[in-house]
Parts: C-alpha cells; structure tokens; sequence
C-alpha cells in the first residue's frame, strides 16, 4: 500500500511538470466548453426578420408594429409571396419570418382563433429557439392586452417551424459527445503515453527488476488518470448545467456509475495500445487515429448513425463510445433509468472486460 | 551449487527466432567478487543479463542467482538484486531526492530508513547544492553516479551494471570504478558488462564473450599471460580475430 502511494505521487509529478499532459487533461476540456459555450446564446438582439402578411389587416399591423418596436428584432422586409420565404432564408438575408393566414383579424374575431407561422432558421438551433420563445411572448402579450380591451376571448395560434435542423439537434446533444471524447482522451491517451513513456526511457526495465508486480505497476499507472478523468466527468457535469443550462433528468448515480465503468473501458484500450506501441509517438497517434477518429466520425456524435452506409452501421456497433453516447444521452437527456439502458450498459460492460482481458494478457507476453 | 556462488550459470541459451542471441554459457560468479562481462556490442550481454535479473525467459539451460532460480523464482530474484540498465534511467522531471524516495519506496524501505539513505547518498555524492534539482539538469556522469547509488539503495546481495559508464569522460569512469570498489568492499557481488577493455583491468575476473559465447574466463592477469600480451584491448583483438 506505501508503495502505492509513493507511486501515484510520483505519476502526478509526471502529469504536473509536464504542460502537454497538463493541456490536455485540464485545457481541452475548458477549450472545448469554451468553443460549445460560444456558441450557445441565450440573449438575442437586434435580429433581422422578414415578414410575409397575407392578411394586411389592423390586427397584424398592430403586431408588426410591436414587433418592430422591441429591441430584439429589427423586419428587414416584407415579403409577397409563400416562395419568398426560402429565398430569404437561403440568402441568409433573416433569422425568423413571420406568416399570417389570411384574414388574420377576421378569424380572431369570428373564430376566437387565428393561426401565425413563426419560422425560424435553426442552423443555430439555440437562437432557434431563443427566437421563436421571444416572438411567441409578444404575441401573448399583445393577445392580453386586446383581450382586457374587448372583452373577447381569443387565442393566437402560433405556428413554430424550424428550417435546416428540423430535430433541434442543439447544443444539449453535444455535450454528451463531447464528454466522451475528454473522457476517452484523458483515459485511453494518455494512459497509454505515460506507459509508453516509461518504456522509451528504460524505467520500465528498472520497474520489472524491482519487487513489484508488473499488475501493481499498470494499476499504479493508470489510477492517477482514473482520478483525472473522474474530475472530467464532473467538471463537464457541471458546466452542462450551470453554463449550457442543461439539465440532467436522469439519476446523477447512475451517471457516475456509467462514467466509471466507460473510464475503465477507455484505460483498458490506453493499456492494450502501450503494449502494441514502443513509443510515445506511436501510442499517440494509434490513440488519435484509432480511437479518437471512430469517436468523432462513428460514434452519432457529429453524424447521425441511422443516415450511414451500412458496413458504417455495422463497424460503429464495436466502437465503445457510441454506446455510451447512447447511455449519457438517455440519462442526461430523456432521465431514463438503468431499465432502458441495460442492454447498452451490458455490451459496454462486455467490451470492457474483453479490453481488460486482452492486455492483461499482452502485458504479459510482453514481459518474456 | 557451492555456497560461495552468488551466480551459478550453466549452458545458459536465449534465442530470438533461429537467432541464438546467447548460446550455451557456462561460468559462476562468487560471492564479493567484481565480474566483468565484456564483449562487443550485439555480442549478447544485455541479453544475458536480463535471463539473470529475471525479465527474460531463457530458451534453455539452468542459472542460480541469489541461490534461486531464474525459471520458478524470478521474484525472489527480484529482491535480493540491484539493477542498472544500459538506457540511463532515472526519471528526469523528478528531482534527486523524489528519485531516491520514490525508488526505496517500490522496494519497501520504510520512510525513516528512505530519509537516512537519501542523507548518506547525498553526502557521499556531495550533491547537497542540486538534491532538488530535476535529475533532467544534471550532467550525464552525475546521472549515473545516482543511478548506481539508488540501485544499491536496499542493499542487495548482488548489483547488475550493464555499460554504467557508456559515455562519459575518463574522469568520471575512474571516479564510478572507485564507487564499484567500495560497494564490492561493503561485500556487494558486482556483476558489470562493459565494452571498455581497459575497464576490464578493474575487475577480480573477466569473461569475454563473442557472437554469444564466452570464449574466454580467468582474471585479467592470468588472461594476459595466456595470450601473451599485455593489456586487455589485445587479449580481445586476438580473440575476435579467432
Ligand atoms: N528482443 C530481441 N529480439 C531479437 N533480437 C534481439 C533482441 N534483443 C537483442 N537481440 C539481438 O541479440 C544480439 C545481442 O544483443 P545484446 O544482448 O543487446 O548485445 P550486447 O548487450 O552485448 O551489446 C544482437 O544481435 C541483438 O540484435
Ligand atoms: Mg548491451
């Protein structure tokens, strides 16, 4: 057990005196957030919109003038016809376009009920919806007030439609793809760096000759980065829910438990790369390109898996990452519990101890 | 197997593939002893040296060190000797004294017994000034003077050098060679591998190994005689050209 510590004290050593380990365990995550953080806004202004009045009555003048009264929107212009709308967009020309129904105020007062589109380009789905959310409270305002006046109830329908990114796959869906990837780097990398590092020195000879096991110098190895990536997982936790506001339904337990059992899986592969590669080098670009590069393209973090061609589909099945990006997803995002998830949670596991296992056994036949 | 054996090698072989690295050696080392191992380079002594510190299966043959077997008993091998590799290895990012601390601590010295030696070493090293400088800092002849020191830091029974002095000046060499001599007086087995044949004049016997065997074994006096020369450089030129 002393011998232990004395060992983890000396990994940190290595982690704190050497600022590429110290970049990529703290700065990549902060980096990574920062670039994420940029680009969720939650306060818009001044956002160009065209609006496309096919009733042109006292009712939609009076909302158009509300509209273009708020700070948060400036009209742009005013459109003619239904094939304008996509032409502006295109163009990039507005954010949002709004669209009356024809007879707009006729209907208020006949039907009690009149419909308006609220479209929105949602590239940037955040503002997306930060948009749609601010025309919507306008409108609801304007509804108030005219109801109080005239003592007739009536409800504005709007309509919101998102162009471009009709799934809203905003922000809040990154977040577990970037977890995973900060995750798999910090475990499988740089793991398998620092064990590649003591063998290009030679102090791995000089650990083998002494009396402790070869098992207690890998555990030695990798607990520091188990630490590490422990503190990852809840710093990123964290962050998804105090900056990107994201907040996770699911049990916080059960996250952590997740998170642990992928760490595990992810320093197994670390392990497994240090035994195949002689040096730093070479583990980091086994790393890179054979673990990072599947995460990034296979895992349905960036793209979608259902929209791949099949061999794609299939070969992404044996990438871990995408079934834990299933797994966060569903805790994170939807707050399911272990029973939706069980059969995900097992292939993880699996892979886990098959990883476990194969450089156990690597780690030894490299020692003959 | 003799008591005063500390190594005990017979017919020792390792091959890689059809490539018999060592083949069929045969010596002993005995116990207090200073045993040069020359050779070559390529000529299979690190090879040899890592069946007897246990991190190299042997192909075939039978070796004693410390009284146990290389094949069954590598671990308690592991305890009773020193090591220093051929790759100069300390850790750079960490200092003198993190060094020291943290090699004791894998063999299990207790943190009083750690605190003591660092102080000894220290001393005897004279490297008060730097003992908190990264070892990175340090010249290369220092670096091995620390690394020889911290591979006698538990005291074993016999300490395995392979080419300690590989690239330094000639100064520094004659000042290690005066540490071997105290460690081997302190009754420490010195087993040292060494292309330099003049390093070889300092040990109580030397072996001479060429393409995986040893072709000669007997104190460098008796080695002289025998070949009727008189350094050690021309014992091994006769040698190598068969
Ligand atoms: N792991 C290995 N696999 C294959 N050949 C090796 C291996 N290790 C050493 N050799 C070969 O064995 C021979 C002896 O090497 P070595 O013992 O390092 O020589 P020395 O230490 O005397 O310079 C060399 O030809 C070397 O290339
Ligand atoms: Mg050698």
């Amino acid at each position: 057990m002393k011998r232990f510590v004395g060992f983890i004290k000396k990994e940190f050593y290595h982690i704190f005196r050497d600022t590429r380990s110290l970049f990529i365990l703290f700065g990549m995550p902060i980096v990574q957030i920062l670039l994420f953080g940029f680009a969720i806004t939650n306060e818009i202004n001044n956002v160009d919109m065209a609006i496309l009045d096919h009733s042109k009555d006292a009712t939609t003048k009076e909302i158009i003038n509300k509209i273009s009264a708020s700070k948060y929107f400036s009209i742009k212009q005013i459109l003619e016809r239904e094939t304008d709308i996509e032409a502006v967009f295109k163009k990039g020309k507005v954010k949002a376009v709004l669209n009356f129904e024809t007879d707009f105020g006729k209907n208020l007062i006949k039907n009690h009920q009149a419909t308006v589109q609220i479209i929105t380009d949602a590239t940037d789905p955040n503002t997306a919806n930060t948009i749609s959310n601010y025309i919507n409270s306008i409108l609801q305002n304007h509804q108030q007030e005219q109801n109080k006046a005239i003592h007739i109830d009536y409800v504005i329908v709007p309509e919101p439609r998102m162009v471009y990114n009709p799934e809203l796959k905003s922000v809040y869906m990154f977040v577990p793809g970037v977890m995973t990837i900060i995750l798999m780097l910090v475990s499988a990398m740089m793991t398998s760096i620092s064990i590649t590092r003591e063998k290009e020195l030679g102090t791995m000879e000089i650990l083998l000759v002494s009396p402790i096991k070869p098992f207690q110098v890998i555990i030695g190895k990798v607990f520091p980065y188990i630490f590490l990536s422990v503190i990852n997982a809840v710093v990123i936790v964290l962050l998804s829910i105090f900056i990107f506001k994201m907040p996770v339904q699911g049990s916080l337990f059960l996250l952590a438990l997740e998170s642990v059992l992928f760490i595990i899986s992810a320093l197994a592969l670390g392990i497994l790369i240090s035994t195949i590669s002689a040096t730093q080098q070479t583990a980091m670009m086994i790393s890179l390109m054979g673990l990072m590069l599947p995460v990034i393209l296979l895992s349905g973090f960036i793209f979608p898996i259902s929209s791949m061609p099949l061999p794609l589909q299939v070969l992404s099945n044996i990438i871990p990452a995408k079934w834990f990006i299933i797994i966060l997803k569903g805790i994170m995002l939807k707050g399911v519990g272990l029973e939706f998830i069980w059969k995900e949670t097992l292939i993880l596991l699996g892979m886990t101890i098959l990883f476990i296992g194969l450089s156990v056994k690597k780690y030894k036949i490299r020692l003959e | 197997m003799k008591k005063t054996n500390v190594i005990q090698v017979e017919d020792l072989t390792k091959m890689f593939g059809d490539f018999k690295a060592v083949n069929g050696i045969t010596f002993e080392v005995k116990k207090g002893e200073i045993f040069g191992f020359l050779g070559a380079n390529g000529a299979g002594k690190t090879t040899a040296m890592k069946m007897l510190i246990g991190i190299s299966i042997p192909t075939s043959g039978k070796a004693h060190v410390a009284g146990f077997d290389v094949f069954t008993q590598a671990e308690d091998i592991k305890k009773n000797i020193g090591y220093m590799s051929q790759k100069f290895a300390l850790y750079d990012d960490l200092t003198v004294k993190e060094n020291i601390s943290f090699f004791g601590g894998i063999y299990g010295l207790t943190k009083a017994r750690i605190k003591e030696k660092t102080k000894e070493l220290i001393e005897d090293l004279g490297l008060q000034e730097v003992s908190n400088q990264l070892v990175g800092s340090l010249p290369l002849g220092w670096k091995q003077k620390i690394s020889f020191s911290v591979a006698l830091l538990h005291e074993p029974k016999i300490v395995f050098l392979d080419e300690p002095t590989g690239g330094v000046d000639p100064i520094t060499r004659r000042q290690f060679w005066e540490m071997i001599y105290k460690a081997a007086h302190d009754g420490t087995t010195i087993f040292v591998t060494t292309h330099y044949m003049d390093e070889a004049e300092y040990c109580d016997r030397v072996s001479i190994m060429v393409n995986g065997k040893i072709e000669a074994l007997n104190t460098p006096k008796k080695l002289k005689e025998q070949f009727q020369v008189d350094n050690m450089n021309d014992v091994f030129l006769k040698l190598a050209r068969g």
